[in-house]
């Protein structure tokens, strides 16, 4: 094995001599091998509902741009059962991507005071602190518009 | 307790064919016995011929890698009565060519290793007469953790970026180069900076977090990965602002 | 440190827009689409008044933090879900690629139109 020479990919070419190697293939739907995988593949496909968001955000924003009556159309929208129902799942989705991206985001930092570091927890609570206040901060600014 | 389990052992035999072929046997169930305390069973006692690659048996060599049930594990830390009563399956680390049994073929793993330059880099070293290059505790737990890497690819294995992307540089090896970027000794960054800024190096990680989970020695390659990220965003954020990648 | 022979590669620079947007998104679009999505329109609350909300939203400082969310967020969903079709459903097309990103930059131009004529 030693003097082996350089191949490409581990889809090592063939050695002289050599017996045949066996070649792991990957099945399109590796990601229901292991609920890890799934977890993760559902974290990935949140990104379909961010992008609902901000779709939903700028409706919105063309409604009230628009005029009162476009609003309350906008309002009577967003009563139908399907429309609610597409916004649960997306709330849904959008959660999960807030609660993995806070669990995640510490590892990407790490924050050193006099030498010592941040435990990764102390920072992950600080995003979810941040995090609730700012959905305080929103809810009360919308609701306290009354 | 029943005192026996029987291990689901992946055979390939490529002289007999290219077919993968599932061979029970049966061992005996000692609490103090690994997978590879049953394997070694199964050699002396069942079929000399099984091939499977260990040493150490302690953990720190990193040549007994296998599929247990399913989670990439060093067979020589992987007890039997954890999975009483069994069957329990051994197969070959998965992403891997098999070369035997539960033999796997690493040359990929270990040319791209070599390629994030893991050693110390200096400039100019200093003469012997100068004395160590000294450290501060500080300084040592900066990397210390990415250190602990027994190259043992069960990281690898565990990521499925690696099973889709094969030119994926990988975890044990951004980690490992981690370990010398963040070592106040070493001025080698800006070499492997080439390397890992690169769709096949970081950006090809989507931060699964696998490989930090299989990590034996709590390395945290995702973490590691994850750092870097932010370390070449930065530097490339440099480079963009100053062309000549001043510094 | 020399920049000859330096890869110019634009994927640090759209990792900086995801994770911005993965910031953003985290922090606001749960809370916004409980409230529009759920709250007001089945009434739990009664829903802000035009008004009130037109007024909140032409102030230039919040149509420019509008902006940047709705920017950040698109661009968090294209490469996110550039990475999904690639890896995850094994799509590897350039043209993929490029349609995710457009798509971020369209949506980006449009919320400015929409912002605008508030």
């Amino acid at each position: 094995m030693t003097a082996e020479p350089a191949a490409a990919h581990p889809a090592a070419e063939p050695v002289a001599g050599r017996q045949p190697l066996y070649q792991p293939k990957v099945s399109r739907l590796w990601w229901l091998r292991r609920r890890s995988y799934t977890l993760f593949v559902l974290r990935e496909l949140s990104s379909l509902f961010v992008g609902w968001f901000v779709v939903f955000l700028l409706l919105l924003i063309r409604a009230v741009g628009q005029g009162e009556a476009d609003y309350q159309r906008f309002l009577d929208w967003a009563a139908n059962p399907l429309v609610v129902l597409l916004n649960l799942i997306a709330l849904g989705f959008v959660t999960l991507h807030a609660v993995t991206w806070f669990n995640l985001a510490p590892k990407a930092m790490v924050v050193k005071v006099r030498g010592q570091r941040v435990p990764p927890q102390m920072i992950a609570m600080s995003q979810f602190g941040g995090w609730v206040f700012v959905s305080l901060v929103l809810a009360v600014v919308l609701v306290g518009l009354l | 307790m029943a005192d026996r389990i029987t291990l689901e052992v992946t055979r390939y035999r490529p002289e007999q064919g290219t077919a993968l072929e599932v061979v029970d046997y049966e061992v005996p169930l000692r609490p103090e016995w690994t997978v590879l305390d049953g394997l070694n069973y199964v050699k002396d006692q069942h079929d000399g011929t099984l091939s499977y690659r260990w040493s150490c048996r302690m953990g720190i060599c990193g040549s007994c890698g296998m599929t247990v049930n399913g989670d990439p594990k060093l067979s020589c830390g992987t007890f039997l009565t954890d999975y009483a009563p069994g069957p329990i399956r051994v197969e070959p680390l998965r992403n891997f060519p098999v070369i035997r049994d539960l033999v796997i073929e690493l040359g990929d793993f270990l040319r791209k290793l070599v390629r994030v330059q893991p050693w110390l880099t200096r400039a100019h070293n200093r003469p012997i007469d100068a004395g160590e290059y000294l450290q501060t505790p500080s300084e040592l737990d900066d990397y210390k953790q990415f250190s602990m890497c027994i190259n043992c690819m069960l990281c690898y294995s565990a990521c499925p970026v690696y099973a889709l992307e094969p030119t994926f540089i990988g975890p044990a090896a951004i980690a490992l180069a981690q370990r010398y970027n963040l070592d106040s000794r070493d001025e080698g960054s800006a070499a492997r900076l080439d390397v890992l800024n690169d769709h096949d190096g970081v950006w090809a990680c989507t931060f699964v977090g696998e490989c930090t989970t299989a990590c034996p020695k709590h390395v945290d390659p995702a973490g590691a990965i994850q750092r870097y990220k932010l370390t070449a965003a930065l530097e490339s954020m440099k480079g963009y602002v100053m062309p000549r990648g001043g510094q | 440190m020399s920049g000859r022979g330096r890869k110019r590669s634009a994927e640090p620079l759209l990792w900086l827009l995801f994770s911005g947007g993965g910031v953003v998104a985290a922090l606001v679009a749960p809370i916004f689409l409980l409230l529009f999505g759920l709250v007001f329109p089945l009434g739990w609350i009664d829903p802000p008044r035009y008004d009130d909300l037109h007024g909140l939203m032409s102030n230039w400082l919040t149509r420019i933090v509008l902006l940047g969310i709705c920017m950040l967020s698109l661009f968090h969903f294209a490469h996110r879900f550039r990475y999904t079709l690639w890896d995850g459903l094994q799509l590897k097309h350039g043209i993929l690629t490029v349609a995710c990103y457009g798509a971020a930059v369209v949506g980006t131009v449009l919320a400015a139109l929409l912002l605008l004529q508030l």
